[in-house]
């Protein structure tokens, strides 16, 4: 079973094709057993499924942060599959947003260094330019106030937000979200997605979210779920901006 | 400021309780070393510029009388015993020229000829052995600066003037101005006039060597125009060795270092410093342990946030280099702690106990040498102590951190 693009335009921004992943050698579990998967350009889509369907693994191997155990990945037409760890280190640092569920802020950095961390790494030394980059980011996650607050010193939701400005300092082509509003309240939760969907309008930065929740999937132009290590459905379009509010 | 220090500063920034107890522990241990080093290379360097204040580098003397046997043609010995002729003073044959050849050695900063003789010393009823030297005084001071010693009197060795020690006087006594006849073998001797007195900080010398002009020497051993010894002093005081080596194959002669006359010196001093050495190896392992096994525990403590570093683009390498930097930095802040604490000891010590003439009991040899290689050390040690956590590190999976970190 295929499930083709929907939205976006003709090159896709990421192509898997039967991948696989299995963990152990004794007792061999599949966590992915055959995943073919594409995403366009600017495409905004949930992931969906139950706890163990496989949905934080495919993540983690569109993500560079694992090697699938076969199949083919491309990314922006490139195949990553034969590439070194230090150029998908290259490739996550210049092309890929990380959003992870408990925001992961490094606690000895305020709120701006934490943003400017992803490039700062990339050059060598902070500059200006970062400096402003991350201060614009900050500012427009609406955070400017707690730019040298340490991140210990910050709500859930404004951790949150500033893991999304951090995600989005590269210019990446593709954020992946990890149950990015599972651990925050009703009003949190609606601020980061409205951010998210924001910075996919207005940058058309492709955004892939792994989500349990209902809400948030519909919130989404293109929901696929997951069961048990395979895609189980794929809907697209189903949701007018409308029924997003 | 490079992204790598940025990020080991505010990791130990981060953890000031373990960076402040590792600092601790380092800096005690750096400290350990600059004491124990300044303390005994201080009284190393005291004990050898005692011994070398009184005698030189190398000394070069004629070969040893040896008797020897010359058979007839057909003569057949049936049984023979050989005994050894009492040495007597010679002079070095040909002494100008081998002086020039010992002069032209390399590392051969003075030579001075000399005369060493056994003469007896008389004076009323009392009388007491003596080991006579005569020196030219011009080149006799390159080799052992005398003139410092003196307690009493100028060191004037015109004419029948002496320079003696201080207890010679006193078993003699005499004192400045005062007249000693002096006798050699040969019943050759004269009546000498006390110009100075010294003081070598050694009995033995003080009460038996007596310094006479090279010609007084000449003519009280009668060996005129002659010279018992050459004199050699170089550069670095334990390559004398090498230096008696290189003039005895050059001359032909014997050349003694004052190492071999000084062996159980030496042998001391080498025990002292193997006991130093053994102490401090002991002292950087356990420095070295200690900043091992606090960056061990950061690396697991920040698990999670090296998987977000990798995650978010962060080389492997400057992971690696996050954990040397911050062995570096724990080694080096380290051993100024170190450095600050053991000169403070060092200087403490030498200044608690002082001898009669005000020097310290317990001398201690404070180098920016000494600084330098302690800081060397302990940032080296903190460096390499930084190799298997930062390796560690950098390995990590960043999917497997973040998840389990």
């Amino acid at each position: 079973m295929r499930f083709e693009m929907v939205d976006g335009g003709d090159v896709p921004l990421l192509q898997a094709t039967d991948v696989r992943k299995t963990y152990g050698e004794r007792v061999v579990t599949q966590a992915l057993k055959g995943i073919d998967l594409e995403l366009a350009e600017g495409a905004f889509c949930a992931l969906t499924g139950p706890s163990g369907c496989g949905k934080t693994t495919l993540l983690n191997l569109i993500g560079l942060l694992d090697r699938p155990s076969g199949g083919q990945l491309v990314l922006q037409g490139e195949d990553v599959g034969p590439l070194s760890d230090e150029a998908r280190t290259e490739l996550r640092g210049t092309r890929l947003g990380f959003v992870f569920q408990f925001h992961h802020l490094l606690p000895a950095f305020t709120a701006l260094e934490n943003v400017m961390l992803p490039l700062i790494s990339r050059r060598g030394r902070a500059t200006a330019e970062i400096r402003e980059k991350a201060a614009r980011l900050l500012d427009r996650v609406g955070l400017s106030d707690r730019a040298n607050y340490k991140s210990t010193d910050l709500s859930g939701g404004q951790k949150q937000r500033v893991a999304i400005a951090r995600a989005l300092v590269i210019d990446p082509v593709l954020v992946l979200a990890d149950e990015p509003t599972g651990n925050l309240d009703t009003e949190s939760t609606a601020q980061v997605m409205d951010l998210l969907e924001s910075f996919n309008h207005q940058y058309g930065t492709a955004f892939l979210l792994v989500t349990h929740e209902d809400s948030i999937a519909r919130r989404c132009r293109r929901v696929v779920h997951m069961v048990d290590g395979l895609i189980a459905s794929d809907q697209s379009g189903s949701l007018s901006p409308a029924d997003r509010t | 400021m490079p992204f790598e220090l940025w990020v080991a500063l505010r990791y130990l920034r981060d953890q000031r309780f373990q960076t402040g107890l590792i600092l601790c522990g380092t800096g005690v241990g750096v400290g350990v070393i600059v004491f124990l080093s300044a303390l005994i290379t201080g009284l190393q360097e005291s004990i050898i510029e005692r011994t070398l204040g009184s005698q030189a580098q190398v000394i070069v003397r004629p070969i040893e009388e040896i008797p020897r046997v010359h058979p007839m043609d057909g003569e057949v010995l049936a049984a023979l015993t050989l005994e050894r002729p009492p040495q007597r003073v010679r002079s070095i044959e040909g002494w100008r020229a081998i002086e020039d050849v010992v002069r032209r050695s390399p590392d051969v900063s003075g030579v001075a000829p000399t005369i060493t003789g056994p003469a007896i010393a008389l004076r009323g009823q009392g009388s007491i052995a003596l080991s006579v030297r005569g020196i030219e005084l011009e080149s006799y001071r390159t080799i052992v600066d005398v003139e410092s010693r003196l307690v009493e009197g100028r060191f004037d060795l015109a004419g029948f003037q002496v320079v003696v020690g201080t207890e010679l006087a006193r078993t003699l006594g005499t004192g400045l101005g005062g007249r000693v006849r002096i006798q050699a073998a040969g019943d050759r001797g004269g009546v000498y006039t006390i110009s100075g007195i010294f003081d070598y900080s050694s009995q033995t010398l003080n009460e038996s060597l007596v310094f006479v002009s090279l010609r007084g020497a000449q003519t009280l051993f009668g060996i005129a125009g002659g010279v018992s010894a050459l004199e050699v002093t170089g550069g670095d005081i334990f390559e004398a060795d090498a230096m008696a080596a290189r003039i005895q194959d050059r001359t032909g002669l014997v050349a003694e270092s004052w190492m071999e006359q000084n062996g159980d010196l030496l042998v001391g001093l080498r025990s002292q410093s193997m006991s130093s050495v053994m102490i401090q190896v002991f002292v950087i392992l356990a420095v070295a342990l200690g900043i091992a096994s606090v960056l061990a525990v950061s690396v697991v403590q920040k698990a999670k946030e090296i998987g977000i570093l990798r995650a978010t683009g962060t080389r492997s390498r400057s992971v690696t280099r996050i954990f040397l930097i911050q062995g570096a930095i724990l080694g080096g802040v380290g051993s100024l702690l170190g450095i600050a604490l053991g000169a403070f000891l060092a200087l403490f010590f030498a200044n608690l106990a002082r001898n009669p003439d005000g020097s310290a009991t317990f001398p201690v040899a404070l180098t920016p040498l000494l600084y330098g290689r302690s800081a060397a050390v302990a940032i080296a040690v903190g460096l390499l102590a930084a190799v298997l956590p930062a390796r560690d590190a950098s390995q990590m999976d960043p999917a497997d951190a973040i998840r389990n970190g």
